[in-house]
């Protein structure tokens, strides 16, 4: 099925508390688009640097982080050496360099799980407020759960298709597959509810 | 929220994942990419309603975060949340709830058309009217210039709203899951 | 563990259900207490209805369904704790990723100390031939498998009575046998919905229905003849 992004290892940060690296990661990254500073943003983007030498992951793990928005960097890049001055366009490139690669450094250093287990203890003071948690954890878990058997269900349903002579559209594969989840539904509910 | 209602987002939030999976397809004369999993926020708000389809898509969002490869392309993680076309991500949300608040409101006359009016305005005009910002809020660049970037997207989600409202439709027929309120149509 | 007498018994008494404008059951008085029982029918018969009745699934539109002398429309959670249900796809029933996580569902639920959990569902991995099952991610399982995981997932919770679904319709001989095997092998009373007549052979009582009503209810020798006569 999916497996998450984690990357096992044994550094510290491997180590460190879910909800503990969640924490750093929202207050250094508020710190970082609250302060138009260049060398705020350098130094930030060295500390993620010196991070990611630290969990042992060297320039292709960095890589894979930031390839997704070479892209739009490049544009915002352009954009504000037009519109504004070359100090500013450096400063979103290395904000935004510093800011993926520190989110994505928790993501690689921590079990899905320790995630989901971190989401809970962050809603569980919610509950005074009617946030039924073990109803979000049994929905994070159906829907990993799920998620294979989607694919599973499309594939029946393509072929099927196929053996009736036609060619599956968009449209003819997602229709049956939906229709088919919600009958699941209705069955998934019952078994819930005759197990608890 | 019944046990019914858990399960339900948790297979459209699962059904989102799946339409991830699915290979972009590139339509040559606008050389962008179209990927099947922006039409999920339209399907799940069309067919499950407001609450249960923004709930839906509100736990794919978690499900990207705790590091799961889910959008298209394989990405996830956090760094996704911190990148400057996040808005798009968490307009989704938003998106399935406005589809659904309009699917909802036309449900007993619903045809293509209104459908298609939903998801257009669930689907497109709230998903940009908070990607667009974001872009410009986070990236430091003008509204008009966040715009441009993104309209070349604009054809390819107007083809995907057509085939949301046509399963939207298709599906009401087969399984009605939006039951109209007492003495309301 | 057992109703007032001191025996485990479902009674039905002036069943009926209705479906919308269609009447599914009707007429339905049964005291049930043999510990293997088998239910049989043509398709649309009730016979599925029937076996949702007995654990609160669903409940009756008019009389009663007890369990152990406890009403399945006043204390449905009661009656779910004494009655487990097996489902025909084992797909829609199991809940979680992999095989140690769903077996602890049922368990969680009933706020039991983890210690305890872990260990119950080790206990139970072995009773069901499912030793190092644990960390399996379940859509890597075979049906067959995938079956006894999802039967796993309803004994571990010991109940008094287990209602079956059709749970080898989807199965190769071979799996059916070794379901067979392990239902065969359990405590507790049986109820065994079933269109494999031969699984019944040597059952304690066979209940025939037909369009909604029982129309045969004696031991197979009995019975199986006579819901064969009617089909054929």
């Amino acid at each position: 099925m999916i497996t998450g992004l984690y990357r096992a290892g044994n550094s510290r940060l491997h180590r460190a508390g879910a909800g503990r690296k969640l924490l750093a990661l929202i207050l250094g990254g508020t710190l970082l688009l609250a302060i138009s500073s260049l060398p705020l943003a350098a130094l930030g983007l060295l500390i993620a640097l010196a991070l990611y030498g630290l969990a042992g992951f060297g320039p292709r793990v960095l890589w894979t982080q930031l390839r997704p928005i070479v892209f739009v960097l490049a544009v915002l890049f352009l954009a504000q050496l037009w519109l504004a001055t070359p100090a500013e366009a450096v400063l979103v490139v290395l904000r935004f360099a510093a800011l993926v690669l520190a989110a994505g450094l928790v993501t690689l250093t921590t079990r899905t799980s320790d995630l989901v287990a971190a989401i809970e203890r962050g809603l569980s003071p919610l509950s005074r407020f009617g946030l039924d948690v073990a109803k979000v954890s049994l929905a994070i878990s159906l829907a990993i759960r799920f998620i294979p058997a989607i694919g599973q269900i499309a594939g029946e349903v393509r072929e099927a298709q196929l053996a009736r002579g036609r060619r599956p559209s968009p449209l003819t594969l997602v229709v049956p597959v939906i229709v088919r989840l919600l009958k699941m539904a209705d069955e998934i509910t019952d078994a819930i509810d005759a197990r608890s | 929220m019944s046990t019914r209602d858990i399960v339900l987002v948790a297979l459209f939030a699962a059904l989102m994942a799946a339409l991830g999976a699915f290979p972009p397809l590139m339509i040559p004369a606008i050389a962008v990419p179209i990927t099947a999993q922006s039409m999920g926020p339209m399907l799940a708000g069309g067919i499950l309603g407001a609450k249960r389809g923004a709930l839906s898509m509100l736990l794919f969002v978690a499900l990207v975060g705790v590091g799961l490869p889910l959008l298209s392309g394989g990405r996830g993680g956090l760094g996704v949340f911190a990148g400057p076309t996040a808005g798009f991500i968490f307009g989704w949300i938003a998106a399935a709830a406005v589809t659904g608040f309009l699917v909802e409101r036309f449900w007993r006359g619903l045809n293509f058309v209104t459908a298609f009016l939903a998801a257009t305005v669930g689907g497109i005009v709230v998903l940009y009217g908070i990607g667009i910002p974001w872009i410009s809020f986070v990236g430091g660049v003008p509204l008009a210039t966040a715009a441009a970037g993104s309209a070349a997207f604009i054809p390819g989600d107007l083809i995907k709203a057509g085939l949301a409202a046509a399963a939207i439709v298709m599906v009401k027929r087969a399984y009605p899951m939006i039951r109209p309120a007492h003495g309301r149509p | 563990m057992a109703g007032p007498d001191g025996r485990a018994v479902i009674s039905c008494t002036g069943v009926r259900l209705d479906r919308g404008e269609r009447t599914v059951l009707s007429d339905l008085d049964l005291t049930l207490s043999e510990r293997r029982i088998g239910v049989i029918g043509a398709n649309g018969s009730g016979k599925s209805s029937f076996a949702r009745l007995l654990n609160g699934l669903l409940l009756p539109s008019r009389g009663n369904v007890t369990v152990d002398g406890l009403d399945t429309r006043k204390d449905a959670k009661g009656v779910r704790r004494k009655v487990g249900f097996l489902f025909q796809n084992p797909d829609n029933q199991i809940v979680y990723p992999t095989v140690g996580e769903d077996l602890a569902f049922g368990l969680k639920g009933r706020k039991l100390p983890k210690a305890e959990i872990a260990a119950r569902v080790e206990a139970t991995l072995q009773r069901f031939s499912l030793d190092g099952f644990g960390d399996r991610l379940v859509h890597e399982l075979s049906g067959g498998e995938r079956q006894m995981v999802a039967l796993a997932g309803v004994m571990i919770l010991d109940p008094d009575w287990l209602v079956l679904d059709e749970p080898t319709t989807l199965l190769d001989r071979r799996n059916t046998r070794r379901i067979m095997a392990a239902i065969e092998a359990l405590d507790q009373n049986v109820i065994l919905v079933t269109h494999d007549l031969r699984l019944l052979e040597s059952f304690d009582r066979v209940v025939v229905f037909e369009a909604g009503r029982v129309i045969a209810d004696a031991a197979p020798a009995e019975a199986i003849p006579a819901y064969l006569r009617l089909v054929e």
